[in-house]
């Protein structure tokens, strides 16, 4: 077209639908031009998505951080009744899934099958633990009305260090709002981790993932740290308020 | 230039008939499951366009309430989910996917060099998900709608309204995650599916524009789903995060629910400058004066843009200092604006203006965002706020950018590339027609409502019977909106007219700049016979309009 | 329809020419950059018309241009900005000897108690020249009690006071709108504001109340019992109220407080959480057993028996309004926040 052709020169590099296909990974996507591009772009993709959690979280947080510094003691309080020594072990059963899903990244990396699928399996144990650890403590607050909702209760319940004080149970609900949505929502994401994860446990155990493409174990283990990394952050801040 | 070219067409077949995006396949569910994101582009039009025409029947039947002071066409609480609803529908249905889902989805592969964009099955992830809020919006408005506001203050909106808070809610949590997998497409596809020597500093500035609605699009709206999912959680089980008879701050709702609401408006209007710019560079057949400029001042606004959102909190009750600094940053992210205005009236400099449908809408743009941008410098001010916050004065400012301002760029944009996605030229001279009805009709509805504003009517008013005197223009307003309401239809009409009986169009009708322009028109499935490498520049009107290229006459 | 055609409204108060004088600043300003925008684009649009024969020219930008027009904007909204915190810093800033009003509003309606009784319903009659502080509290939703006449426009917040103040310089009846969408009959918030000749407003103002408002605290103060523990010599097992409104108050936890509206009001509705130094917590909580009405009129009456009226209107009303606990709870000032052990 006359147009177009003093405005720059085309060259043939990659001839799409092609008779003469230069020969490439099954796994490369059609419209990818290269196979780094496709792995450059999942991964890029999975750090911005992650990048929306973070602010999604956020929004968890900053609430919290306000009401924490408004109603202190009172978060102190109802902090002291979910068992710190239970959120501990879960914190290092979180902590162990991530060296897990190094592994499992690394032996995909390597060529060696059957260190990623024992690691993948360890990674979704220790997910579940997690998930059951934090199963007994909503049970434990439900049995003590600790719930926010028609039957939520917190009467008498002394502020650390300060006795004969007691806590505003207003202000604990809130507390307990927030422990439940964070803690929920951060379930939730875990729950929706060990989905991909057994998605990823079947393709390895069919042998898809090579050194040359293993993407997806790649971008679900970012996924996971990042489950791991929003933990972290919850345990101290809902966990600790001024223990000693 | 226009349609009637003096320059032989090749001897191809006409794009019409050689396998292109639209005849490559037929059947529904060639349609519904396809990863073609020109497809997906049409999927998005149309479903946008019925929301577009529901908003404006909600806008309709307000604008007729407000003809008498007395509220005696509808109800008070049908009136007030009247403009609940049509400020969701309009937000988060129409004005937010608009340019981003249907001209974006359409044109960002294509000017980038790509075949697609970097995940096509999140990009039909992210219509569903559109579809599924959308329809659960419907369902909300079916069973009696919401009257909250679109922004639904807390505690009327957890703790007092009978209204289904809870499935509007979840309506617009679905359509936001729609929002965020289409910025994340985008920015992904920008970085790294740009062929060979599309450096940044070559990208079109609509590239640079979605780039920076990208950006806001993921970081800001995962802030409103937790807002969303504070509220529903408040509303069902009488938690106590915004209601302060259950120790709760209605003012933090406030921040959470505008630090996301306030970028929200960079994403309504930055990918309509883009538009603009592409626009004005081809019917003034130059590049963009200030290139650099204009692209880092769209990353400015979405940066400046995440910093001022208590200015819709002067008079909430946050404290004077808070105040004094949000009005400093409002007048920051008003700079960026500014200077693309100056950027885009000296490309018309030493020009040669051409005046076909999509320059008019970029006229209308010029002048209206204009307007609306300084009428924005008025709600900065504090000492002018307190007195025309929560008025008419405010409704007409959004109105003037998000209708005057995005909405035009958008039929613009449509206008502009509507060969590309159809492969046939609209009728130009009802299309003229057309710009000059919207632009007509939108002043004579808005501007009223500046002064209607500082006289101090409030706004989400169903009766102003204690204030008869505002009712003539009250009356001024509504006869615009029917006039602009016909200069809406007329488009629809004849796009769909000429799908069928419009000339067909060639590779590049308008002789512009852009990769897009380089494929056929309507363009194959995967967008290039061959990848593109770009050894040119940007905006390279001055190749484009060689000597030896003959330029196109104008046939008027 | 087109007898009554105003497009201005009325100034009534020594705000109002303020804020008009800096909206026309504003229109002119703005009015000058839009007109020049509009008069280069009709300019090039004509002028640089396609021509056939005739090329664009291709202008890549230009740095120092782009600097100046970014320069000078800059300069005039800095301008813009500096004079309207000035007025607004006047506006939220009540002077010291005002007249005090209290407004509770509620769904639908504004509810107006002046100090020395009078109550009116969607009403507030003042005198002309008085400076008129509004302390206001909301039973449900958020209102906003708008005059535009006066130019002013506040948040009435569930939870808490917010204040707003005026000095009406014309008489006359203006109106009052609540501006912040509260369900149903929000277009039915509407009201008056009355303000009359000084000698006019001392007649109505004198004319038949119930009593001043710290009057009917004393009362309240009395039936709740409160005086027997808040006494007036230092024996009580309360804090003696005497004198104590808008002085700083140690707190059991080594903050120090202001004792000012919201505070007292946080007191009676959730007494523990700001504990004075050296008593016990054995107040009870009076949530639920009295109106805002009422707390206003305690209120009233605790201010009553301080000596001075104190000049912290101003620091009130300016320091970082915070959260309320519950109902009625107010946005009380910390001079510090932290308790981190």
């Amino acid at each position: 077209m006359q147009n177009n052709a003093s405005a720059g020169s085309f060259t043939a590099v990659h001839d799409h639908h092609g008779e003469a296909h230069v020969a490439h990974n099954p796994a490369l996507l059609h419209h990818f031009a290269a196979p780094q591009q496709q792995r450059d772009a999942a991964s890029l993709g999975m750090w911005v998505f992650l990048a929306t959690e973070v602010m999604f979280f956020g929004g968890l947080f900053c609430s919290y951080l306000i009401y924490r510094r408004w109603y202190f003691s009172d978060f102190a309080a109802a902090s002291k009744t979910i068992n710190m020594y239970l959120g501990a072990t879960n914190t290092g059963v979180l902590i162990c899934s991530s060296l897990t899903v190094v592994l499992a990244v690394w032996a995909a990396q390597t060529a060696r099958r059957a260190l990623l699928v024992g690691m993948l399996v360890i990674t979704m144990l220790l997910g579940l633990v997690f998930l059951g650890i934090k199963g007994v403590e909503y049970r434990e607050k439900f049995e003590e009305h600790h719930v926010p909702g028609a039957s939520f209760s917190f009467d008498h319940v002394e502020i650390p260090g300060h006795p004969g004080q007691f806590a505003n149970p207003r202000h604990a609900q809130i507390f307990f709002t927030l422990y439940f949505v964070m803690t929920g929502l951060h379930a939730l994401h875990m729950i929706i981790g060990l989905g991909i994860f057994t998605w990823l446990l079947i393709m390895a155990w069919k042998g898809r993932f090579t050194p040359e493409w293993h993407t997806p174990v790649e971008i679900g283990g970012l996924y996971w740290h990042f489950v791991d990394i929003v933990w972290i952050y919850l345990f101290p801040l809902l966990y600790l308020i001024d223990r000693h | 230039m226009s349609m009637a070219t003096a320059i032989p067409q090749p001897t191809s077949p006409p794009a019409a008939e050689r396998e292109n995006y639209l005849n490559k396949e037929y059947g529904v569910w060639s349609w519904l499951l396809t990863t073609d994101h020109k497809r997906i582009a049409l999927l998005y039009l149309l479903s946008i366009t019925f929301f577009f025409f529901i908003g404006g029947f909600f806008a309709l039947l307000i604008r007729l309430e407000l003809l008498t002071p007395a509220g005696d066409l509808v109800q008070a609480d049908t009136y007030n989910k009247l403009f609940t609803m049509h400020g969701m529908v309009m937000v988060f249905f129409f004005l937010i996917p608009s340019i981003p889902a249907v001209l974006g989805n359409f044109l960002v592969p294509l000017m980038v060099g790509a075949k697609d964009l970097a995940f096509p099955r999140i990009n039909l992830l992210s219509w569903y998900l559109y579809i599924i809020g959308g329809v659960m919006m419907l369902h909300c408005m079916f069973t009696g709608g919401v009257d909250t506001g679109w922004t639904f203050y807390a505690p009327f909106s957890t703790s007092f309204t009978n209204t289904n808070i809870v499935e509007a809610g979840l309506a617009i949590f679905v359509a936001g995650f729609s929002s965020i997998l289409t910025g994340l497409n985008f920015v992904v596809t920008i970085h790294r599916m740009r062929a060979p020597g599309m450096t940044w500093s070559r990208l079109p500035l609509f590239i640079w524009a979605h780039y920076a609605t990208s950006i806001i699009q993921l970081l800001g709206t995962p802030v409103i789903a937790v807002t969303i999912v504070l509220v529903a959680a408040e509303r069902a089980l009488h938690l106590g995060i915004f209601d302060p008879k259950l120790g709760g701050d209605p003012v933090l709702f406030q921040h959470l629910f505008w630090f996301y609401s306030h970028p929200a408006v960079y994403i309504m209007i930055l990918p309509s400058m883009g538009v603009v710019t592409e626009i004005i560079a081809c019917f003034s057949r130059k590049r963009i004066f200030g290139y650099h400029f204009v692209a880092l001042s769209s990353i400015a606004i979405a940066v400046f843009g995440f910093l001022v959102w208590a200015h819709h909190m002067f008079v909430a009750g946050i404290s004077v200092y808070s105040a004094l600094v949000f009005s400093f940053l409002s007048y920051a992210v008003a700079l960026p604006s500014a200077i693309k205005v100056f950027n885009w009236t000296a490309t018309l400099y030493k020009g040669s203006i051409h005046y076909d449908a999509p320059m008019l809408y970029a006229f209308g743009f010029l002048g209206l965002f204009t307007i609306g941008g300084l009428t924005g410098l008025f709600l900065a001010a504090l000492g002018i706020d307190v007195h025309v916050t929560d008025t008419y004065f405010v409704v007409a400012h959004f109105h003037y950018i998000m209708v005057g301002g995005a909405v035009m760029g958008y039929l613009g944009g449509m206008h502009f590339w509507w060969p590309k996605i159809s492969g046939r030229l609209y009728p130009e001279g009802w299309a003229r027609l057309a710009a000059l009805i919207v632009f007509l009709g939108f002043n004579l509805t808005f501007f009223p409502q500046f002064l209607l504003g500082y006289m101090g009517m409030p706004r989400r008013y169903y009766d102003y019977s204690h204030m008869p005197e505002f009712q003539i223009l009250n009356v001024l307003s509504t006869a615009g909106a029917t006039i602009l309401g016909v200069g809406y239809l007329l488009p629809m009409v004849y796009f769909l007219w000429s799908m069928r009986y419009g000339k067909p169009a060639s590779d590049n009708p308008w002789n512009a700049a852009g990769l897009e322009w380089k494929t056929a028109s309507p363009p194959p499935t995967f967008n290039f016979d061959q990848e593109p490498v770009v050894t040119w520049e940007a905006y390279n009107y001055e190749e484009l309009d060689a000597p030896h290229n003959e330029e196109v006459p104008v046939a008027k | 329809m087109l007898n009554n055609f105003p497009l201005w409204p009325q100034q009534a108060s020594t705000l109002a020419h303020r804020v008009d004088a800096l909206y026309i600043f504003l229109l002119i300003v703005t009015g000058m950059m839009a007109l020049l925008i509009f008069v280069l684009l009709v300019y090039f649009a004509a002028r640089y018309r396609h021509r056939p024969g005739v090329r664009a020219e291709q202008i890549e930008g230009s740095t120092a241009l782009e600097i100046t027009w970014s320069a000078i904007p800059f300069f005039i909204f800095m301008a813009i900005f500096v004079w309207g915190a000035v007025v607004y810093f006047k506006e939220r800033t009540p002077p010291a000897d005002s007249t005090e009003v209290y407004v509770v509003a509620k769904q639908w309606m504004w509810k107006v108690e002046h100090a020395e009784g009078q109550r009116e319903i969607n009403e507030l009659h003042v005198p002309v020249g008085r400076d008129v502080k509004l302390i206001m509290t909301s039973q449900d939703v958020i209102h906003s009690f708008y005059i535009p006449a006066f130019r002013i426009k506040q948040d009435v917040l569930p939870g808490r006071y917010t204040v707003e103040w005026f000095r009406a310089t014309k008489s006359g009846v203006y109106h009052l709108f609540c501006a912040e969408y509260c369900g149903t009959q929000h277009s039915g918030m509407v009201g008056s504001i009355i303000v009359q000749e000084p000698a006019e407003y001392e007649a109505w103002i004198n004319g038949g109340s119930t009593g001043p408002l710290s009057a009917n605290g004393e009362k309240i103060f009395a039936e709740l019992g409160c005086a027997t523990c808040h006494r007036s010599d230092t024996q009580g097992r309360g804090p003696n109220l005497e004198g104590v409104f808008g002085k700083p108050v140690q707190l059991e936890d080594g903050r120090t407080v202001t004792a000012d509206e919201n505070y007292l009001r946080e007191c009676i509705l959730d007494p523990g959480a700001k504990r004075v130094k050296g008593f016990q917590p054995i107040m009870p909580t009076f949530q639920g057993l009295v109106s805002e009405e009422q707390v206003n009129a305690l209120v009233a009456y605790i201010k009553s028996i301080s000596p001075v009226r104190p000049a912290d209107s101003a620091k009130t009303n300016a320091r970082l309004l915070r959260p309320r606990d519950q109902t009625s709870e107010p946005a009380r000032e910390r001079t510090n926040g932290s308790q981190v052990q």
